[in-house]
């Protein structure tokens, strides 16, 4: 299925190549950079590129282009899934998805793509299982995030073949995950602590128009875990009020059956932190708007100027305090920079990416946020016809603004008392306000 | 004299050492400068640096027993052996001989190295390995084996006759692991070869839940393709009812008859697809779900089709490739299906910070689901993004404003308008956008719009894009009798310009002067004239040829024939007005989530979806005759979440993985059995002979009665065929064996260490069908060893009594000191608690030993629903029937421990129950398939009425004593 893959950063510079079937030049990468070449962003470059022989199918993220060469018909969402994986496995054993990183752990990303494909077919892309095959960087995030010291990040091999004890038992040498029906879960896991916490995080993706209007919106929610649990517990997770759920994807490990019989998440869960279940919030709720926006922004047609004035305030918050709050701005292209004071937080504005961040931070009732002042604009150019959207990011603690709230966790199959926790966040995800 | 520590200071990254220096490493005597080494020529590979000068000091270390040393020399192996061909045979004997080693992971890699490696002369060795490897204990190495099928494909495809043989015989593997893979390998070499997919087709749709998601996919696709040959269309449905209720108005009788002895009925292995796929909507791979949906799309009938809306809406909130490839398949769907996705409009709003192509699709989608009762909210939100800084995208929405009014014919006028203010637009791309548009527009209603032509005509002087200036010119000479006074005097600006214009400006210009030389020769027949000479000496063909055409047509002359007569005709002929059609109209003529859906065109290796057959294929191809003892990796009708319970149970049986393998048995193969001395990888695998061919054997008595039964009465066939692989099916109840619902195994002690003079033997029971009789109830002996010797040929010696059969597990040949394995055994108790006495043998001692069984363990657990319950409960009254009254403990009152403590005593399955206090379990004896229903009815001051009803009495009672002491215990 996949033939090749090729690492490319944004520059244009191809960085690693892993071919799994015959060698394919890398010349064929200059199809993407013909597309990039054309499009005004990485972003813009089309996933799905034809070449006279193959065909190119890549994602981008992290400013790194994954290429993955193909030669025949395939799902392409396949594709871009397992690349998908490719680049969360790497963020999961460097801490980091980037070049630097990629650059200084080659050997252990080769072995590590060694063992996720064979012949172009996916073979182990569970992190429990790899993490049983190859071993992540010991001093992984600290290490990592200094930039120059301490690059021997020896990758310490633990094929478990070579831990064993010599006896003629010859068992735990495939990765015990692999063989069973439960592949995401390692056998013999042990904890001192053993605890589980579920993060319950909600976004409101929301279109605001001019006069505050409500355009769009809607909540999706994920509910992330991370479970540090002995032996093979079974837990059991249910929810006060289920039927706020509309639509929901599960990780493999929850049972299907007993959800829809049940409406509770029963399943044997991975070790360490994975994303249990994501959902859509009943869209015949009215979703709360937490914020409300006012501003004006507007260009004058004579003497190359503009002005700006922004307000923030909460307002239906359910009591609890916004925090995090930041907007920003992508400005039109004529605007050359911004002369902007505020009575909270910060702002910059700038003018190469021509984008405007004001960070606010809190915002309390008493003192609303204001950020007003002026636009300077290239002289000769014509005045934009349209105003900038504002994009807003916010963050409420111990809050799901569904209303969402889990009832009990229970454990079966382990003897020990787990200690376990819940917790709420409401975060903005798509947020626009159109000016 | 090297020393790791001034390598280290390097980055591995940037290799500044020659390859002498790594030459050097590699043959030095340490282990740790050799793995230096190989880490630095691996990052040498990664750059695509070539490093193939060193391959006859690297392929000295293949045999190294370091492994990771070892799998780097892999690497690099895979990577230049092609280019090495000869030196690469060194290294090929160490893979032969790692493929019979112990390890599963090393078979496993041996083989996934050896048939990587892309040299010709080894295909032979490939072959017999790959041949080996699919009969191997192990599913992870049967796996390797099914991926090397298609590296050996595309090597040799020669050898394709003997591949679909291993094809055929991987694919009647049960194991989840596998079946991904050989599918995979079906697809690539010989997916036209629909046959072989037959017999394995329900065991397919029944693994697919369990499968790995990437082999989901797969499979689906496959079964997608597969369904479409084999089962009749479910969209007729429709046309069909409305062809009866035709019939019966005309009342003919006889073609009434006719009609309803063909309804539409789904084949249940059809429905079987649909069922199992289903569930696969809420899975987090967006493959796997886009999978599902296009199966829906293209196999579900019409009205089932929108259950896979919700899933893909929710795809949009993943990475933006994934937005890229659903939004396509949606616009495709959108074309043919609104309804499907119209409550869901909003969710395709775009986005300032969406990337152009998903901006592009969204348009597409929303312009798709315009209807006339929701165009005015569409049309406001495309007035947000007709002001949009993105100016390619503000021309998209135009052009979808476009479509919208001509689709809608209420609101093409507002359309016209709105793009008629646009007109005045600073951003040259918008206008010609607009002119363009609202040219298409205008031809499909040209008489009151004159206006609008003549501001058009205004624009001329500004517009510089060709593409709208052609517009503006074709419009104006098609219209020319509207615009009387004006379109000379375009005619004469656009003459002035002539010779810098774009070629298809020119070509309307000339267009433009043959219609007014038609309509109005007084005035423009002198400039006519001047353009069609300047057109006579263009440098484009195009134009010369257009100009010499014209210049015949419309100029009489002696030369020109009856045509010119016609001129006007010809070219002022009323034109139809242009469709305005979505580029996605005809995508699914390709299967929809395939890359030739997203290219429009066909990739290579693109498989046709076969259209319906007309007349249904022969459904009993699909029935499965052959009884295959059940494998440990999975029972049939283990679904969703009894699945877990049974997937613990496997884990917690199976305490090393490969000495699960060995105690099963390995079938022979003819064409591998005369290899077998030389490279049969079962030398110290436990081998008992073809153990399937027993199971064929044992099985033949049932396998009579069911042919009997299928002969007398065909309606029952469907039923049974449909339960394929079950063997409790073929008892006298129809109902259906459900897995056992998962308690904490029980051991039991069955020899002491002391006793056993170092052998310690411990059983449980499984609560597994037995895979060698479906009489037998299977138990598991795990057998240690506690001396400090080995022991030797362990086997079952003499069994008694006479009424119990016993089916022996393999001899153990070896058991090291310390360790211990488990074995599993059958015994057919006959459904009586009477213990079933045999011999362990070891070469020098013999131990007696007996199993008693807990009741609890004779029963195979059944579903059914309340309603057959009470219906089989009515029938089992009078002696059948055993109750007492029990005082029970205050912690059993809640529903969940009662069940847990029944099922605890005894392997039943629960029966849905409508009330609270009413508990019911339903199970069946092995040996005699009896049915054994239990209820517990709560009563107040907790106290319970517990009623056992069974033929088997004696059983019967013994089970109520049992469930009577679990329950009243607290």
């Amino acid at each position: 299925m996949i033939h090749s893959l090729f690492l490319v950063s944004t520059a244009g510079h191809i960085f690693l190549e892993k071919h799994w079937k015959s060698v394919i030049s890398r010349s064929v990468c200059d199809y993407l950079f013909e597309a990039q070449g054309k499009a005004s962003a990485p972003e813009n470059v089309p996933p799905v590129i034809a070449t006279p022989h193959h065909y190119l199918i890549s994602v981008y993220r992290d400013r790194i282009f994954f290429v993955a060469v193909i030669q025949t018909e395939v799902p392409p969402l396949f594709v871009i899934e397992f690349l998908h994986r490719v680049a969360e496995t790497f963020q999961d054993y460097f801490g980091e998805c980037s070049e630097a990183s990629i650059k200084d752990n080659v050997v252990i990303v080769y072995e590590l793509l060694e063992e996720m494909l064979d012949n172009g077919f996916p073979l182990a892309t569970e992190a429990n299982i790899l993490k049983e095959m190859i071993k992540p960087p010991t001093i992984l995030r600290s290490v990592v995030n200094t930039i120059t010291g301490g690059r021997e990040l020896r990758s310490v091999f633990a094929w478990s073949v070579a831990q064993g004890s010599g006896s003629s038992n010859v068992g735990g040498t495939l990765p015990t995950g692999q063989l069973s029906n439960i592949p995401w879960r390692r056998t013999g896991v042990k904890y001192t602590n053993n605890e589980a916490y579920f993060d319950v995080v909600e976004e409101i993706d929301a279109i605001l128009d001019k006069s505050g209007t409500v355009v769009f919106a809607e909540i999706q929610g994920v509910i992330d875990a991370c479970v540090k649990l002995s032996g093979m517990p079974d837990l059991t997770l249910s929810f006060v009020n289920p039927r706020l759920l509309d639509d929901v994807s599960f990780h493999p490990c929850v049972r299907f059956k007993r959800w829809e019989a049940e409406r509770v998440l029963s399943f044997i869960p991975p070790d360490g932190n994975f994303r249990l279940m994501s959902y859509h919030v009943n869209a015949q709720n009215l979703v709360a708007i937490p914020v409300y926006v006012k501003q004006n922004v507007s260009f004058f047609e004579t003497g190359s100027s503009g002005r700006l004035d922004i307000t923030v305030g909460p307002k239906q918050t359910m009591g609890k305090t916004i925090e995090d709050v930041v907007i920003t701005v992508h400005m039109p292209k004529v605007v050359l920079n911004a002369n902007l004071t505020t009575n909270q937080g910060t702002s910059t504005y700038d003018p190469v990416t021509k984008v405007l961040v004001w960070d606010i931070g809190k915002l309390n009732q008493q003192k609303v946020p204001n950020l007003k002042g002026s636009l300077s604009l290239q002289s000769g150019a014509p005045r934009p016809d349209e105003n900038p959207t504002l994009n807003i990011d916010l963050r409420i603690q111990q809050l799901a603004i569904s209303g969402l709230k889990v009832n009990r966790l229970n454990m079966f199959g382990e003897k020990y008392k787990p200690f376990k926790g819940v917790k709420y966040v409401t975060k903005a995800g798509k947020f626009q306000v159109r000016t | 004299v090297f020393s790791i520590k001034s390598y280290s200071a390097l980055n591995l990254y940037s290799c500044s050492l020659k390859n002498e220096d790594l030459k050097e490493m590699l043959e030095s005597n340490k282990e740790s400068l050799k793995l230096e080494a190989m880490k630095r020529i691996v990052g040498l590979i990664a750059k695509g640096k070539n490093a193939s000068e060193l391959f006859p000091a690297v392929v000295k270390n293949v045999a190294s027993k370091n492994i990771e040393l070892k799998k780097l020399v892999y690497v690099y192996l895979v990577r230049y052996a092609e280019e090495q061909q000869d030196l690469a045979l060194l290294s090929i004997s160490t893979f032969q001989r790692a493929l019979k080693d112990p390890n599963q992971l090393i078979r496993a890699s041996a083989l996934r190295v050896l048939s990587s490696i892309r040299v010709p002369i080894i295909v032979p060795i490939m072959m017999l390995a790959i041949k080996e490897a699919a009969t191997d204990l192990s599913p992870y190495v049967r796996k390797t084996a099914a991926h090397a099928i298609q590296k050996l494909y595309s090597l040799d495809p020669e050898q394709k006759e003997h591949l679909i043989e291993v094809i055929d015989k991987l694919l009647k593997d049960k194991s989840t692991l596998v079946a991904g893979s050989v599918v995979m390998a079906f697809e690539e070499v010989c997916p036209d070869r629909i046959d072989l997919i037959h017999k394995n087709y329900r065991k397919l749709c029944n693994l697919l839940v369990d499968v790995e998601e990437w082999g989901q996919v797969v499979i689906i696709t496959m079964l997608t393709r597969y369904a479409r040959t084999q089962f009749l269309s479910p969209w007729r449905e429709d046309a069909l009812f409305d062809e009866n209720s035709e019939k019966a108005f005309y009342d003919s009788d006889v073609e009434k008859e006719k009609a309803d002895s063909k309804p539409y009925m789904m084949d249940p292995d059809h429905r079987l697809l649909l069922r199992n796929t289903k569930p696969l909507l809420q899975s987090r791979n967006t493959a796997v779900v886009m999978a599902v949906a296009q199966l829906y799309w293209h196999l579900a009938p019409k009205q089932e089709v929108s259950i896979v809306t919700k899933s893909l809406v929710r795809l949009l909130r993943s990475h933006r490739e994934v937005q890229y490839i659903v939004l396509q398949n949606i616009a495709t769907m959108s074309i043919q299906r609104k309804g499907m996705f119209e409550p869901f409009l909003k969710s395709f709003y775009v986005r300032s910070t969406d990337a152009t192509h998903i901006k592009t699709l969204k348009l597409e989608i929303l312009t798709n689901l315009a209807t006339e009762a929701n165009i005015s909210t569409i049309l406001r939100e495309f007035q947000t993004y007709v002001k949009s800084q993105d100016k390619q995208f503000a021309a998209t929405t135009i052009q979808a404003i476009g479509r919208c009014a001509t689709n809608i014919s209420e609101i093409t006028d507002t359309c016209l308008n709105g793009l008629v203010l646009l007109l005045s637009n600073r951003d040259e791309t918008v206008v010609a956008e607009c002119v363009v548009v609202i040219k298409k527009l205008l031809q499909t209603q040209p008489s009151q719009h004159s206006d609008i032509i003549k501001h058009m005509a205004k624009l001329l002087d500004n517009i510089t894009v060709p593409m709208a200036r052609a517009s503006i010119l074709w419009l104006i000479g098609e219209y020319c009798e509207r615009v009387p006074k004006i379109a000379p005097d375009v005619l004469r600006k656009v003459a002035k310009s002539f010779t810098s214009e774009e070629d298809i400006v020119k070509l309307q210009t000339l267009n433009l002067a043959a219609k007014l030389y038609l309509t109005n020769s007084k005035q423009t027949k002198l400039l006519t004239q001047y353009i069609l000479n300047l057109g006579k000496y263009d440098q484009n063909y195009d134009i010369r040829d257009r100009t010499r055409f014209l210049r015949q047509l419309i100029v009489p002359n002696e030369k020109s024939g009856a045509l010119s007569k016609y001129a006007k005709r010809i070219l002022l002929a009323s034109k139809p007005a242009p469709v305005l059609e979505s580029a996605f109209k005809d995508r699914d003529r390709f299967q929809l989530g395939t890359l030739s859906h997203t290219l429009n065109a066909k990739a290579s290796g693109y498989l046709e979806l076969s259209d319906w057959p007309t007349v249904a294929p022969d459904q009993s191809v699909r029935n499965v005759e052959v009884m295959e003892p059940q494998s440990l990796e999975r029972q049939p009708s283990t679904r969703g979440s009894d699945l877990f319970a049974y997937h613990l149970l496997v884990l917690l049986c199976s305490d090393s993985d490969d000495a699960k393998e060995k105690k099963r048995p390995k079938p022979k193969l003819d064409s591998v059995s005369s290899h077998s001395k030389a490279s049969s990888s079962s030398d110290n695998t436990a081998s008992s002979g073809s153990e399937s061919e027993e199971d064929t054997d044992s099985d033949s008595e049932p396998e009579q009665k069911k042919k009997k039964k299928l002969s007398s009465k065909p309606q029952v066939r469907q039923i049974l065929s449909f339960n394929c692989g079950c063997k409790m099916c073929l008892c006298v109840t129809a109902f259906q064996v459900s897995s056992p619902v998962f308690v904490p195994p029980k051991s039991h002690e069955l020899l002491h260490r002391m006793s056993g003079k170092g052998l310690a033997v411990s059983y449980h029971f499984p609560r597994q069908p037995c895979a060698y009789s479906h009489r037998m109830v299977s138990v598991q002996l795990t057998l240690t060893n506690g001396r400090d010797q080995p022991l030797e040929d362990i086997c079952v010696g003499e069994a008694g009594p006479p009424g119990i059969a016993i089916h022996r597990f393999a001899t153990i040949e070896r058991l090291q000191p310390e360790a211990s394995i488990t074995v599993s055994m059958g015994i057919d108790f006959n459904d009586s608690t009477q213990a079933a006495n045999f011999q362990l043998c070891t070469k020098t001692d013999q131990f007696s030993v007996s199993i008693q069984p807990a009741v609890g363990e004779l029963l195979m657990p059944v579903t059914m629903t309340e309603q057959d319950f009470l219906k089989e409960q009515g029938q089992l009254t009078g002696m059948n029937e055993s109750s007492v009254t029990i005082t029970i403990a205050p912690d059993s009152m809640s529903s969940q421990p009662v069940g847990r403590k029944v099922v605890s005593v005894a392997n039943m399955g629960v029966v849905p129950s409508s009330q609270n206090s009413i508990h019911r379990f339903a199970a069946k004896t092995v040996s005699s398939g009896s049915l054994v229903l239990s209820s517990v009815v709560l009563q107040e001051a907790s106290t319970a009425k517990l009623v056992v009803n069974t033929e088997k009495t004696v059983l019967g009672s013994v089970l109520l004593r049992e469930l009577k002491t679990a329950l009243s215990q607290g």
